[in-house]
């Protein structure tokens, strides 16, 4: 799950990491209300969106006036934020972060993640701040400084001194620095994060190490613990039918193709996309209706599916393991009196209790099409929808 | 002679009187597997369709000595299952929860630094030798005794590629998935060194999906030390980044961990890459008969 900037660093600030003065507005009035309380001549407004990349779409401003703030926030308030992590369709802006200006003297990267091979946290850290972590990473590996962290004992000083010396900062900073990553560790395992990530981490021309970014994500598996970080679920950044598909437990995601598919397991939904694609179309979701799906689950996983208006047609791939078919079946007999089906469906059933559920559905008279295997039920619901979209 | 379990694999169920639990043993009971014993904290004394069911796994080691686990304990409590497991010494623990968190893995895999069991999982569906024992969800009647090593980070995506395995006449000699999650305890890389040693193997289809590098750094080993042919599939060529694809770990994350990297990497070690999933079963023959 991914926050909003304002509620990392209010996490932050819990914690004790410093962070400029600010607060997260959903007017102009209120932007213009919260200059005044902020002593810097200088005002940031950042649009706060789930997706990186703000600055460049032109989310971020700085006025050097604060006379300035309400119209500066007025522009951006309502805005649709295209970056490269929202897709072309953009992000539209409904809050804004007002914070002081900070008076920078150099910039840094931190993060904090888990790393998979190593089955360990690790930091992140580099004198490259306001980079993308990728890109250093890839065009000046040297510049990169990991630290693993030995989860048994968690973080320890000696730690954060192995990174403050390698990037070389001056004495009263490394104290700083130290501190920092000794909070952000315990934040990260107290509220089970999966991602920190401060770009750019700044030393102030006075010397104050300072949060100027914050990005926060969390396990979804660890969420059930974690009432309070629940609480920053923001609904308007999800997709409509991706927060109906969690209600009902199943997997769904959407893109942007035509042929809708209703897979269990998640490799199998995976493979069942790439197969769209092979015989010539696109995927227009991802959607696993998990292990143990019920005549429900199908029911609704297929009313989500025909309420995205780009599905031209449906490919159903099931393989049944504890999945029986003929339950598969009798969801898509059940889901198809109640939704009108206006567009081709294509089946293929395998594994336990096919031969009962394909059965089920030729002598329900519904239209549809069976395939005996992926390519064929690819290839079918493609010809029928009309090749590429 | 088969992988890791055979016939005389010794389980134990932790959270044999759950529903998931109890429905899956007696699969497995039916399937042939040779279940010894059950644990559920608090119900020591119980029976399970004549297996005894004990408070804790140290108790049931001291009465029925099982060589190996099977965990179907909710997400929050199997980390603390798995331990368990391994603290009394079991060889072999898999776990089929799904939704454990991440840093209780973390802590999992730290435990078991040094000592002597093995991992597999969490999140996935088990581990089968056709025709001898059988431990996990997958449904058994689409495997087939035969020569065909099957390792797997998915699961319906694994009984695909088994039941084709099956259709083309051939079988396997045990089947493993390793799970979906970012933080597992065996990954392809020690599967493939006992595949490669066992001498009732004589092929190997791996399947991998988006996320990690698992299935670079095995491609990387298989360079080196796998003489025996590799058939591989990769999940998720068409997976938008940033987006995770229902497994926990199946994310590309800064541009890392993408299907056609992973692809590229295989091909590049002399894997037989498909690209159509339909194909690996005869993709598996056509390397056999070569």
């Amino acid at each position: 799950m991914n926050i909003h900037e304002f509620q990392a660093k209010s996490l932050f600030a819990q914690y004790g990491i410093p962070v400029p003065f600010g607060k997260a507005v959903y007017s102009v009035d209120e932007a213009e209300q919260c200059a005044k309380e902020i002593k810097t001549d200088v005002v940031v407004i950042k649009a706060q969106i789930h997706a990186g990349g703000r600055g460049k779409a032109g989310g971020v401003k700085l006025a050097k006036d604060k006379k300035d703030v309400g119209k500066l926030a007025g522009e951006i308030l309502g805005k649709v934020l295209v970056t490269h992590q929202t897709g072309p369709e953009g992000r539209c802006v409904r809050k804004l972060l007002v914070e002081e200006g900070i008076n920078i003297n150099k910039e840094l990267y931190l993060s904090l993640l888990v790393d998979r091979t190593y089955s360990r946290p690790v930091f992140i850290t580099s004198l490259e701040g306001g980079m993308e972590i990728e890109e250093v990473a890839a065009r000046t590996p040297e510049k990169v400084i990991k630290e693993y962290i030995d989860p048994s004992v968690g973080f320890q000083q000696f730690n954060g001194r192995n990174m403050a010396f390698k990037l070389g900062l001056e004495p009263d900073v490394i104290k700083q620095f130290v501190s920092m990553a000794g909070k952000l560790y315990r934040l990260f395992v107290d509220k089970g994060a999966s991602l920190i990530e401060i770009n750019p981490l700044v030393i102030t021309k006075d010397n104050r190490l300072i949060a100027l970014d914050a990005k926060v994500s969390f396990d979804d598996n660890s969420l059930f613990r974690h009432e309070d970080v629940k609480a920053f679920r923001d609904l308007d950044e999800e997709e409509e039918l991706e927060i109906e598909a969690s209600k009902h437990g199943l997997n769904y995601v959407k893109l942007n193709g035509n042929i809708g598919c209703m897979v269990n397991g998640a490799g199998l939904a995976m493979a069942t996309m790439d197969v769209i694609k092979l015989a010539g179309s696109e995927p227009a979701n991802f959607l696993d209706v998990g292990g143990g799906a019920s005549k429900e689950t199908v029911k609704h996983a297929f009313q989500i599916l025909l309420a995205d208006n780009n599905v031209k047609g449906v490919f159903v791939n099931i393989f049944g393991g504890i999945v029986r078919c003929e339950r598969i079946a009798g969801g898509i007999l059940e889901a198809a009196k109640e939704v009108k089906l206006t567009v081709p469906l294509v089946v293929r059933l395998d594994g336990t209790n096919a031969k009962e559920g394909l059965e089920m559905l030729r002598s329900s008279g519904l239209n549809l099409e069976v395939a005996s295997n992926i390519w064929e039920g690819a290839q079918k619901i493609v010809k029928l929808v009309g090749g590429k979209k | 002679m088969s992988i890791l379990v055979n016939k005389s694999t010794r389980l134990m169920v932790q959270g044999i009187t759950g529903k998931e639990g109890s429905f899956h043993t007696s699969a497995c009971m039916e399937y042939g597997t040779n279940i010894v014993a059950g644990v559920t904290p608090g119900k020591g004394g119980m029976d399970f369709e004549g297996v005894p069911v004990f408070n804790t796994v140290s108790e049931a080691v001291a009465a029925t000595k099982p060589n190996a686990s099977m965990i179907f304990v909710p997400p929050g409590f199997a980390g603390d299952a798995i331990m368990e497991s391994v603290d009394a010494g079991i060889s072999l623990v898999v776990c089929i929860t799904e939704g454990i968190p991440v840093n209780d893995m973390v802590q999992v895999k730290r435990f078991m630094a040094g000592k002597n069991s093995r991992l597999i999982g969490p999140n996935c569906p088990g581990i089968i030798t056709p025709e001898e024992c059988k431990i996990g969800i997958m449904p058994g009647f689409i495997h087939k005794k035969g020569r065909v090593g099957v390792i797997s980070r998915s699961g319906t995506l694994t009984y695909e590629a088994v039941w084709q395995v099956t259709k083309v006449g051939l079988g396997q000699s045990t089947c493993i998935g390793i799970g979906g999650d970012p933080v597992n305890g065996t990954n392809f890389i020690d599967l493939l060194e006992m595949f490669e040693k066992d001498n009732e193997t004589d092929a190997i289809v791996m399947i991998g999906e988006i996320g990690g590098d698992a299935e670079e750094c095995a491609a990387e080993f298989i360079k080196s030390n796998v003489s025996k042919p590799v058939t591989g599939f990769i999940a998720g060529i068409t997976a938008p980044p940033g987006r995770r694809m229902g497994h926990a770990g199946a994310i590309i994350s800064g541009g890392k961990g993408t299907a056609s990297e992973k692809m590229a990497a295989m091909e590049k070690a002399g894997i037989n890459v498909v690209r159509n999933p339909a194909l690996i079963g005869q993709t598996v023959a056509e390397t056999i008969r070569k």
